[in-house]
């Protein structure tokens, strides 16, 4: 075992023994994407000499014995987490010489244990996508198959595990983006509930469906993360202030009596073979473990994606005003008017899937299509978020595929905007409805590529969907296989 | 057509966006695509459903409104693409 291909916890077990130092791990780290990020392209920006400096911290913070299960573990994070004084460009052009003055708190939070920043993580331009091919600084590759997109839009998060880059990783998900790009690669992603994880420094999207989650290799790490990063931020007024539970306490094998819940609308004819094949498999485990499992129904799922096109794109158009050329970002050059500066300093630095993305919004807000459109899709939006509702009286998870195929080709989907946006069938409606869901490896296709289960849960229900994913991980081996680069 | 390439154009306006021939093309047919698409909530009768805009039931999140340290100008300004002293200089508003 490589230094690099450990877990948290097995790496703060080396650590806490002076087996290995931080220095070392980062080393090993730096060295390991130093040797492969060319092929995959899992970096925007590598942070290396910080890096180092910061495992240097990490090594005296433990010699002095004030050591916490994230001191000196080497993480990168999605290039949409502000990090003061480091470059964060959210994949675009118009951020490409940004530069924060603050840290997003989630990263605060892990800073303060004693994490190590490797550096800043390839994905969508603004987090719209779901293959990591619309960043202004190059697709991200799949690093089980070169020829293949990472998913998205936190594809640099989820591939930089796959390549063994990063111990862990944090990433965003508005759509499916980190559940997606985590059964694609074959690691664990959480979307946690909206409002478990403050967003304070995070680069907005759609605000009323953007979260903060971890992106791990096994699903110990995932709640180690969510433990760190999870809980109120007075800096965040859409965090929720609750308590936030150890969410390791829960982990142990036995499923006896937990009620798993099987969407029919989620188990549909065009589902891939080898993803339908994984999903059988799944539930033949669950079973064994000892769950109990009953039909339900989520009727509104088939609206989902044309609620969220609405809904994401509406939000996206507003949030997305500020980069306007005036306070910061890019400027287009020798504009004679002031409205002239605001549309050509646009034009230059977003990619066409944002200007696609602001398009739509811009329609679906504008005067005398906005209750067709916009109020249309928040009414739906009610009706999908019942569904869940009703489905948890009698459930406590949800058992679905992530997506309905494992990676496709890169390339494969760009020239058609709509077949793209259908690729997130599955996870959408999780962030509609506002609730948490993790996606962890289930499967393998005949090409050879991970395929991913996901279990959606209650609101602030992470603690169960964490116990049933580690039953589930314990019970089989996916989780342990690994990309070959 | 559910939209025009002339609609577009508007759009495009009230977005601040200058579209170059080709896009506003390729952005024409395929908004079109994508509305023809989501009208298919057209297909849910909503009558007396109420909206949502935040998943999460919340009041008014209040804090006290205390004095806090802030970036400070220079910080705030240090993205900025064009500055004179301590403001943002942008190119002139009034004619």
């Amino acid at each position: 075992m490589e230094l690099f291909d450990l877990t948290i916890h097995e790496l703060h077990a080396k650590l806490k023994t002076k087996e290995i130092s931080s220095v070392e791990a980062t080393k090993a780290c730096l060295q390991r994407i130093e040797a492969t990020d060319e092929r995959v392209n899992a970096f925007i920006t590598v942070t290396a000499d910080s890096a180092l400096q910061a495992a240097a911290a990490a090594d005296s913070r433990i010699a002095r014995g004030e050591m916490d299960l994230l001191t000196g573990i080497p993480l990168a994070l999605k290039d949409i987490f502000l990090t003061k004084g480091i470059r964060t460009t959210c994949a675009s052009k118009i951020l490409a010489d940004f530069t924060p003055p603050y840290d997003a708190t989630s990263w605060g939070r892990l800073q303060q244990r004693g994490a190590v920043l490797l550096g800043k993580l390839n994905q969508d331009e603004f987090a719209m996508g779901s293959s990591c091919e619309s960043s202004a600084f190059g697709a991200t590759r799949n690093p089980w198959n070169l020829e293949c997109i990472p998913g998205g839009s936190s594809g640099g998060s989820a591939a930089a595990i796959a390549a063994q880059q990063a111990i862990a990783t944090l990433g965003t998900d508005t759509g499916g983006s980190i559940r997606q790009p985590a059964s694609h690669c074959g690691c664990v992603g959480l979307k946690p509930t909206y409002g478990r994880v403050s967003r304070y420094g995070v680069i907005a999207y759609a605000s009323s469906l953007d979260q903060v989650g971890p992106m791990t290799r096994d699903v110990r790490d995932a709640a180690i993360m969510l433990g760190a990063i999870a809980g109120h931020d007075p800096l965040d007024s859409t965090s929720v202030d609750c308590a936030v539970p150890d969410y390791t306490a829960g982990l142990q094998g036995d499923l006896k009596g937990v009620k798993i819940g099987l969407p029919k609308e989620y188990y549909i004819d065009g589902l891939d073979p080898d993803v339908k094949s994984a999903m059988d498999r799944a539930i033949a485990t669950y079973r064994a473990l000892g769950a109990e499992f009953v039909d339900i129904s989520l009727p509104n799922t088939d609206y989902a994606v044309a609620c969220y096109y609405l809904i994401a794109t509406a939000e996206a158009s507003s949030n997305l005003a500020r980069y306007d050329g005036v306070r910061f970002g890019h400027r287009a050059a020798d504009a004679k008017s002031l409205a002239e500066m605001y549309r050509q300093t646009r034009a230059e630095g977003f990619g066409t899937e944002v200007k696609r993305r602001i398009m739509i919004g811009t329609y679906a807000l504008s005067s005398g299509y906005y209750d067709a459109y916009y109020i249309k899709a928040q009414k739906v939006r009610t009706l999908i978020m019942q569904d869940f509702l009703k489905a948890f009286e009698s459930v406590d998870v949800i058992l679905t595929p992530v997506a309905p195929t494992p990676a496709f080709k890169v390339g494969e989907k760009t020239a058609d905007p709509l077949q793209m946006y259908l690729s997130d069938i599955f996870t959408i409606p999780v962030n509609l409805a506002g609730t948490c869901a993790m996606s962890i490896p289930a499967g393998s296709s005949a090409a050879g590529l991970p395929i991913g289960l996901q279990l959606i849960g209650k609101p602030f229900g992470e603690a169960e969907i964490i116990r049933a994913a580690y039953a589930f991980e314990q019970a089989t081996e996916w989780h342990r296989q690994k990309a070959q680069l | 057509m559910r939209i025009t390439r002339k609609e577009v154009e508007h759009v495009a306006l009230l977005a601040r966006l200058n579209l170059a021939e080709g896009e506003l093309e390729t952005f024409t047919g395929q908004m079109d695509a994508i509305l023809a698409y989501v009208d298919k909530l057209n297909e849910l009768d909503t009558d007396g459903i109420v909206p949502t805009s935040h998943a999460v039931p919340m009041e008014n999140a209040f804090r006290a409104d205390e004095v806090r340290p802030s970036i400070g100008t220079d910080n705030a300004l240090a993205n900025a693409p064009d500055r004179i002293e301590a403001f943002f200089r942008v190119p002139k508003v009034i004619e």
